[in-house]
């Protein structure tokens, strides 16, 4: 502490901060970016271990062997699925009630905010259909779901027999503590989403749906189904839901526990598991995952059926059947012995899963990196930020350094009058002017949906997405209506005032979303941060401005499609990539309605009004 | 809650040794029966029933004295084979002979739904009540579930229930019965068969229906003498369907509503599907002090209208004392759901309160409803033409409400836990470091420094000065 208390040292150090700045900056974003990386190498990952004591060392016999029955149910719920085109209400009901389940159904409704023309589907309205298993002699005060989720697109005819199978076979068993619900919901997402806010008897996106007959306690553990063929070849795993919510990698580890015990061939972001992880081929492969599930993570939206019960505390997976062109296939019976597994060993918990990380980034089904390790990654980025602000704190502060001092540090302002005070009077305007701007960012595309539809010849989606990017791009406009408003008498304090406040509002920004959902805050701060820190009025200007766009949310945006479909071995062409572009922006914008995803308001009240500033900055009128 | 239980268990035995301690008070008529009750979805209820009587010499004492009644509810507790086996014991016969040899735990616990239970209470012996006897009536119900047990066959007997037969009545019984529910079956719809054929039949209006009752007496030596024993069969001549069961007129459900650790809503739904009476329900709520209710929140609506309780009694928790309580009577109004809600908070515990197992959740007990509810005779049009003609005039109005009481299904709540482990330590190890170092940083950055020449010389100087002033000369 003597070393800022006394003045002398305390100016020797801000030299210091001062010469040394750009290395360290530079220094600190490659160990950022590296860290990351090497997150998928041994001494970072670690093995996964069961950390549940109940579900650990109990072993359960599976004895599923209705695998017939799956497929004749499977059959007749397809074939009267194409006979009503709907979700055959009457004939699950009938079946669950026949294999003694207490049967009931819900219907729901909900209007989009404007269509959706990835699903089609405007105003949507559905029936979903439940059966509860009621536990021997337990008061039903806790229960496990198992949910198959039913939409135009995925019938999931496979996964409904299967479900209905294991139903059949769970009822004739008498060791059940938990009650167990099969669910079926159509419309997927949405039909779940209906459900359980009806569950939870809460209205948090504006569903309108019929109350609950029945329930069956609080839901311990959910896992959602999907098959589309009778055989597979793979089962793949996604855990990553709504906002980036991971479940207790315990489950994980379930899942993976009777993958190995039944030989299935289990894979992670469609990727194949790498089994030599002591040479460099493992961990390579392992990166590839790692980025993928960063991506999927950072969407925020749920990679399947079960990233919606997250939301409600309930630790939740999808199991994906995949039928490719591998010789060895599978039937429905390995993969419901797989679930009779997992449902045991799940009906033997006694407490909710809590042992094991909630905090993880999945390399490999068998690898993970805890909290602990890739926090560090973020650090060092968020580090670069920090220093960049602590040298213009010290620049505008005249106790730090003399002007002389000041004019010798590379790449620093030229000599500031020390009598200057900074004016945060004229900070007011810019923060207020990119906070409008991010407001009218949020609200307008929806708000005016219809008076662009009935001005434009543009469809009403079209108009949602096609006014996102008019405001995105009108903001850009922002330097030169706030120079209006702006009355500037020390240009040089004042910009160093505003990209100080701008480098503390990211910093902090990127600091909160890194801990609730790591993947976001380090893919937006990996964009972000070299734009910001390099930001300033002078100089070579078009090539900032361009960084600059390079480096914005949107950018961001479309670079993390681009590398996603690279790394999915679908490359994009650009036409294909800016369509897919248009099609996100709409989805995003319908996520946060219907799901209550938080990733667009994110950007347009928080990170775009930021980026703005920086931009506000870049054009400071000198 | 926990702590009131025992506390319910020491009346009973102080009042027992004062009973017993007598020289051999005489039992009085031991009675024993089984309710055999086929279920249209093709399971099997089964309610045994054993009450002993015997005299003593306690005076009954004139009324009650309201501040000794305490009611407590242990929520959590599963039944198993340690319930089960202290409450044979007290059988007079044990499980030796009559209705008791049927009670193997093996297959009791095979069941889908288990109830047992010990009453206690003082009856007068005559008229006058002058002296008093008293009786322990112990039940137990099961329900064996046609899809565990039954293995696809619905066919029941004794054998395939308890794998036991019925061979003796209990020596010390005086009574000893096996009823069989033949209501719906024994008409002209044969669905469903009793082997051996019943001697006698016995009706009664049960909980508002009509029931016939199959009567087999253990005490009737025709019963057991034909084969040595007695192996009752039912056979399902149509297999029952899987429509969904009749529903009662009045049935609740319990929940919680809500997500997150910080509130909550517990909600009742209480259901009259009367098609045209209304009825009034005491409810009971007791809620431990943990959930801290909002009592302004609570609501109670039906058929989206406000339903204005005519009687409220709430006692608030005291923490770590006492429970919350709240008793309330509601008028349902006919074919209606009504909710009542209240909104809850979740008190953050010490740290030495939490049971072993935080995370699994605390529980909070049933509401218990109380009603009258009318009864299913007195629902069904009566049809003017076949009934004898004197109905019309001595309508029955008694049997048109019968007392109900429900439990509602006990709640998990869980509460905000702290993460009992190393982590945790380091947590907050870390978060302490880190607040003092803010601090002082924070202190050390805002705050500018400058040098200040030390003042030499302190009150001798300042006198000096004084003085110089007061001469005209500048200050040193």
């Amino acid at each position: 502490m003597g070393l800022l208390s006394d003045p002398v040292r305390r100016r020797a150090l801000a030299r210091l901060v001062l010469r040394l700045n750009a290395p360290l900056c530079v220094l600190s974003y490659v160990a950022g970016i590296a860290w990351f990386l090497a997150l998928a190498f041994p001494p970072l990952t670690q093995r996964t271990y069961m950390s549940e004591n109940a579900m650990g060392s109990t072993m359960v016999e599976e004895q599923f062997a209705g695998g017939e029955r799956a497929r004749s149910f499977a059959r007749d719920f397809a074939a009267h699925r194409r006979k009503s085109g709907a979700l055959p209400v009457a004939w699950l009901e009938w079946t669950m009630r026949s294999v003694g389940l207490e049967v009931y159904t819900q219907s729901f409704s909900r209007k989009l905010p404007f269509p959706d023309e990835t699903h089609e589907r405007y105003m949507v309205s559905g029936i979903n259909v439940y059966g509860i298993l009621r536990a021997p002699r337990a008061a039903s005060t806790e229960s496990l779901v198992l949910t198959v989720p039913c939409g135009p697109e995925s019938p999931n005819s496979q996964a409904v027999g299967l479900m209905l199978a294991l139903a059949a076979h769970f009822r004739g068993q008498i060791y059940w503590a938990k009650d167990i619900i099969f669910l079926v919901t159509e419309h997927d997402l949405l039909g779940s989403e209906a459900w359980l806010e009806a569950y939870h008897d809460v209205n948090v996106t504006g569903m309108q749906s019929s109350p609950l007959q029945g329930r069956a306690g609080a839901i311990q553990a959910a896992v959602a189904l999907e098959l589309s063929s009778d055989v597979v070849t793979s089962l793949d795993v996604a855990v990553e839901g709504l906002n980036g919510q991971l479940p207790n990698l315990d489950l994980l580890n379930l899942f993976q526990t009777f993958c190995q015990k039944g030989g299935l061939l289990c894979t992670l972001q469609g990727k194949l598991q790498p089994q030599d992880w002591t040479s460099a081929d493992g961990p390579l492969q392992g990166v590839q995952t790692l980025l993928l599930m960063a991506l999927q993570q950072a969407s925020g939206h749920p990679h399947g059926a079960h990233g919606l019960f997250l939301r409600y505390r309930v630790e939740a997976l999808t199991l994906r059947g995949v039928n490719s062109f591998r010789q060895y296939k599978y039937d429905l019976v390995a993969v419901g012995k797989a679930l009779e597994g997992m449902f045991r060993k799940l009906n033997h918990l006694l407490e909710r899963l809590h042992q094991s990380f909630f905090f993880y980034l999945l390399p490999a089904l068998s690898r993970f990196v805890s909290i602990g390790l890739y926090m560090p990654a973020a650090g060092f980025l968020l580090l670069v930020l920090g220093l960049k602000a602590l040298e213009l704190w010290v620049q505008l502060h005249e106790a730090g350094v003399g002007p002389e001092e000041a004019g010798g540090t590379p790449g620093s302002s030229p000599p500031l009058p020390a009598t200057q005070r900074v004016g945060l009077a004229s900070l007011v305007a810019p923060l207020l002017i990119s906070q409008a701007v991010g407001l009218a960012l949020y609200v307008l595309p929806v708000l005016g949906q219809h008076v662009a539809a009935q001005h434009f010849p543009v469809a009403e989606a079209e108009a949602v997405v096609l006014t996102l990017l008019a405001v995105y791009a009108a903001g850009l406009a922002l330097p030169h209506s706030t120079h209006w408003v702006l009355s500037t008498q020390a240009p040089d304090r004042s910009w160093m005032a505003l990209k100080l406040v701008a480098l503390i509002y990211l910093a902090l920004q990127l600091a909160c979303i890194t801990l609730t959902n790591f993947s976001l805050g380090f893919l937006l701060a990996a964009t972000m941060v070299p734009g910001a820190a390099l930001t300033k009025p002078s100089g070579p200007r078009p090539l900032r401005a361009a960084l600059l766009v390079l480096t914005s949310p949107a950018a961001a945006l479309l670079g993390g499609l681009f590398l996603w479909q690279r790394l999915q071995e679908a490359p994009l062409s650009l036409a294909e990539g800016w369509r897919l572009f248009l099609a996100v922006l709409a989805q995003g914008v319908l996520a946060h309605h219907t799901y209550g995803a938080l990733l667009f308001p994110l950007l347009a009240l928080g990170l775009f009004p930021c980026w703005l500033l920086f931009w506000n900055v870049l054009f400071w009128k000198r | 809650m926990a702590a009131t239980a025992p506390l319910s268990l020491l009346v009973l035995l102080l009042l027992g040794p004062g009973v017993w301690g007598q020289t051999e008070p005489p039992r009085d008529s031991l009675r024993e029966e089984l309710v055999i009750t086929p279920l249209p979805s093709g399971d099997v209820a089964a309610t045994f029933q054993f009450r002993t009587r015997w005299d003593s010499e306690l005076q009954r004492e004139e009324g009650t004295d309201h501040s000794f009644l305490r009611y407590a509810v242990l929520p959590r507790e599963v039944v198993c084979t340690e319930n089960l086996t202290p409450w044979k014991k007290l059988l007079p016969c044990s499980s030796k002979a009559g209705l008791s040899v049927l009670l193997k735990a093996d297959r009791l616990f095979h069941t889908s739904y288990h109830s047992q239970a010990v009453h206690i209470r003082p009856v007068c012996r005559d008229a006058r009540c002058a002296s008093i006897s008293w009786e322990l009536r112990q039940t137990l119900s099961v329900v064996f579930d046609a899809f565990v047990t039954g293995q696809g066959k619905q066919d029941w007997s004794l054998f395939r229930m308890f794998s036991r037969t019925l061979t003796e009545p209990c020596p010390l019984a005086s009574e000893s019965r096996v009823y069989v529910d033949v209501t719906n079956y024994s008409q002209d719809n044969e669905t469903l068969e009793v082997y051996p054929p019943p001697l006698t039949t016995y009706q009664d209006v049960v909980l508002g229906t009509r029931k016939t009752y199959a009567v087999y007496d253990l005490l009737d030596t025709a019963v057991i003498n034909n084969s040595r024993s007695l192996n009752l069969q039912l056979k399902w001549k149509r297999p029952p369907g899987n429509e969904a069961p009749p529903t009662p007129f009045l049935y609740a459900q319990r929940y919680v509503s809500g997500y997150g650790l910080h509130n909550g809503e517990l909600s009742t739904l209480l259901y009259n599907t009367h098609p045209y009476r209304a009825f009034p329900v005491l409810l009971l709520d007791t809620v431990p002090w943990y959930l801290r209710l909002y009592v302004h929140t609570l609501t109670i609506t039906s058929k989206g209208k406000e339903n204005k309780p005519s009687y409220i009694h709430y006692q608030p928790a005291q923490d770590r004392m006492q429970p919350h309580l709240l008793e309330m009577l509601i008028q349902l109004p006919a074919s209606s759901v009504t909710k009542v809600s209240i909104q809850f908070e979740r008190a953050l515990l010490k740290w030495t309160e939490y049971t072993p197992d935080p995370n699994h959740g605390f529980y909070v007990s049933p509401s218990v409803l109380s009603a009258l509810v009318p009864s299913e005779v007195a629902a069904q049009p009566v049809d003017w033409e076949e009934s004898p003609l004197f109905n019309t005039l001595f309508p029955a109005s008694d049997s048109s409400s019968y007392f109900v009481r429900l439990y509602t299904e006990p709640l998990l709540v869980s509460l905000p836990t702290p993460d009992f482990s190393m982590p945790y330590n380091v947590i907050c190890l870390t978060c302490t470091v880190v607040a003092v170092c803010y601090g002082s940083f924070y202190n050390l950055l805002t705050r500018t420094f400058q040098i200040e020449e030390p003042s030499k010389g302190g009150l001798a100087r300042r006198l000096a000065n004084l003085i110089r002033r007061a001469r005209g000369v500048p200050p040193l």
